[in-house]
């Protein structure tokens, strides 16, 4: 079996974002880019599954311009076999659902029989993009999973569903599973790894190369545009108390209870 | 230097390494007054990290030695000294002769295991009665048919409680003390040899460094590395490996304790003011980042060399030299702005005044690198014949 791991580069978890020139996305220009976590959890999974020869290829899929060529690149040096990039002049402005469809063309493509992909992307926290491919493609989906046990032809998966419950999804494969934290933790890139990635050719696909329609996909067929985005409201200034420690802390409650709004 | 994407890779690699299998227990093993050596270089071997430079054929990868440097580097972000010294010692300061002039049986016995981080290794140059001056070390190996015949004893050996076995640097005949030595592989485990004690050190703690006898120990001559009274030649080379690492290495740990100061001192209020906002404070921290700047160009420089196959004595000379010295004056200097704080045993800027402390001393002191310098500046006086 091949599992397609599908992977974004968004800007490290430390850092401060800036609101670009259009108001509608993100100055990208400081920035320093990671491999979404989530999608680490992804890759890690599908490594294992490799490595327990239970996945006979893992190859990465990257909806992405050129310079996500280094994240694909720690994915192949952390043991990916392969990777194809999904870049076309059509693909720009998609919103979740043209990034699936991206995906999903990729995946059938490739000949993919498992998607594993992160919960969500850290950058927009949409967590859209890993069920929105599971209808496309009509296959089974379970999000944010924290376990996964593969047997034959069918899985069965572990998700945290809120109030300390645990469900346990079984199903057939193929499938789409979004990881979540706790699946496993990422290895690192060893030196063999990294060399044999530097050899490695990562072929670009374009709407074309995935039998896409140009209008379904990209700003052409997206059903959602972002208008407008805003710098979350500025802390306001901390305040220091002084005093006698009874009296300080009689002020504290007060303000709390009246200012604060907390008790 | 052009450093590329491979390097990149390599860096993140051993800055997670770093993050994930060094500083949390850092603490714990600067108390212990050791760490566990083959768990942590086995892990070491497994990421591919203790043979960079190495030959493939053991395990090596092979590459160029910008990429020591790129791993000592990042190795410079770990809270302490003593572990990335003991993992420089097993990656670049006991196994370059080995991999370099050693037989290919030799380096399939000891080599290729030290690279996976099955084997750990220590380097025995210095004894009780010589460090500067190696060439006055006293430790003979005696021929005795197809073996050698060891006694003496090696002093401050780094790992030595630990190792597996040492690179060990013997007198195999009388004669000229630099053409009488020979560098040998001794199995640690071979009888009379005998690990006296682990030393109490001011700094480096956590790096375990010991007092070595060897008692009448009888090694075959196969352990030989190289040629028979090459040793000394081998080892001024081995040298020059171990100071560019000792220069790539501080790096880090100096802007760190730059940056740990400005947080610090920011913080901390005096006389109305923030401790950093004294202009001699901020001054004083924006020159000390220049000099580390200044000094990683060094290291650059003298390693671009090193790789295009030039003679760097003397830059990697100047590369040691100057990143005892730096270090010194960075962690003197920061431990002055958190005062009485800095004067703690627990935190980290104390650590760093202790452990950075041994780099003008250890591998060759200061005034053995000025004495370099000056050689083949061509200013040092004329030697009197006469050794005592
Ligand atoms: C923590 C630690 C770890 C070590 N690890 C190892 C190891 O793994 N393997 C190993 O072989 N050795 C190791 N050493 C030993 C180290 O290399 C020696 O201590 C060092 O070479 C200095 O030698 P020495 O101590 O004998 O000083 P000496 O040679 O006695 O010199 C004392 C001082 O005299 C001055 N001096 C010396 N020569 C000159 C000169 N020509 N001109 C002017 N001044 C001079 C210098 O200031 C020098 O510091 C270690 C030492 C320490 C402390």
């Amino acid at each position: 079996m091949i599992i397609g791991v599908c992977l974004k580069q968004v800007p490290a978890s430390d850092s401060r974002i800036k609101i670009d020139g259009s108001g509608a996305g993100v100055d990208a220009s400081d920035l320093k880019m990671e491999i979404n976590p989530y999608d680490e959890f992804a890759l890690e999974e599908a490594l294992k599954l490799k490595d327990a020869k239970v996945a006979k290829k893992v190859i990465v899929l990257t909806v992405g311009g050129s310079d996500s060529e280094q994240r694909i690149r720690d994915a192949l040096a952390r043991g990916a076999d392969d990777a194809v990039r999904l870049d076309d002049a059509a693909f720009a402005g998609s919103d979740s659902l043209g990034i699936a469809r991206i995906l999903a063309a990729a995946a059938q493509k490739e000949g993919v029989g498992l998607i594993l992909a992160g919960k969500q992307a850290i950058d927009d926290d949409n967590s859209q993009v890993p069920a929105m491919v599971a209808e496309l493609l009509g296959w089974p989906q379970v999000t944010v999973v924290d376990k996964l046990e593969l047997d034959g032809g069918s899985f069965k998966a572990w998700r945290q569903s809120g109030g300390g419950v645990r469900d346990v999804v079984t199903g057939s494969l193929p499938a789409v599973i979004s990881a979540d934290k706790g699946m496993n933790t990422p290895r690192y890139a060893k030196l063999r790894g990294i060399m044999m990635a530097k050899r490695k050719k990562i072929p670009v696909y374009d709407a074309a190369a995935l039998g896409l329609d140009p209008a379904s996909v990209g700003a052409a067929g997206a059903k959602v545009t972002q208008v407008n985005w805003s710098e979350p409201p500025a802390r306001p200034p901390g305040r220091i108390l002084s005093g006698e420690v009874p009296s300080m802390v009689k002020e504290l409650v007060t303000l709390l209870r009246d200012e604060a709004k907390v008790l | 230097m052009e450093w590329t994407d491979e390097h990149r890779m390599l860096r993140e690699t051993v800055t997670k390494f770093v993050e994930n299998e060094i500083n949390p227990f850092v603490d714990e093993w600067e108390e212990a007054g050791i760490f566990p050596a083959h768990e942590l270089f086995k892990k070491a071997g497994e990421l591919g990290l203790l043979g960079l430079t190495k030959p493939e054929e053991y395990g090596g990868s092979g590459l160029d030695y910008s990429y020591s440097v790129a791993a000592a580097e990042e190795l410079g972000r770990c809270t302490v000294g003593g572990i990335p010294m003991a993992m420089g010692v097993q990656s670049d300061m006991a196994t370059p002769a080995l991999a370099r002039f050693g037989s290919d049986e030799l380096r399939a016995e000891f080599l290729a295991p030290t690279i996976a981080g099955d084997k750990v290794v220590c380097l025995g140059v210095s004894e009780a009665v010589a460090g500067s001056d190696v060439a006055r070390i006293q430790t003979k190996a005696v021929s005795d048919g197809d073996d050698y015949i060891i006694n003496g004893s090696k002093l401050w050996i780094t790992n030595g409680m630990q190792a597996d076995w040492m690179c060990a640097l013997v007198n195999t005949s009388e004669g000229h003390p630099h053409m009488n030595k020979s560098l040998v592989v001794i199995p640690m485990d071979t009888p009379g040899v005998v690990r006296a004690r682990k030393l109490n050190k001011l700094g480096m703690r956590s790096s375990d460094t010991a007092e070595i006898y060897f008692d009448e120990v009888r090694i075959p001559k196969r352990f030989l590395i190289g040629d028979e009274g090459g040793g000394f030649f081998m080892q001024m080379l081995q040298f020059q490996e171990e100071r560019l690492w000792a220069g790539a290495n501080v790096l880090r740990g100096l802007e760190r304790a730059i940056e740990l100061t400005i947080e610090q001192t920011r913080g901390r209020k005096a006389f109305g003011k923030s401790i950093l906002d004294n202009q001699v404070v901020h001054y004083r921290l924006a020159e000390l980042s220049t000099e580390i700047e200044a000094l990683r160009a060094l290291v650059y420089r003298a390693t671009e060399e090193y790789i295009r196959g030039e003679n760097v004595t003397m830059l990697a000379s100047m590369v040691k030299l100057k990143s005892g010295r730096l270090a010194r004056e960075v962690a003197d200097s920061c431990l002055q702005y958190w005062g009485g704080m800095g004067f703690m045993w627990e935190t980290e800027i104390a650590r760093m005044y202790r452990d950075t402390r041994l780099i003008s001393i250890g591998g060759g002191a200061d005034e053995v690198m000025l004495s370099i310098i000056c050689k083949l500046m061509g200013t040092l006086p004329e030697k009197k014949k006469k050794r005592s």
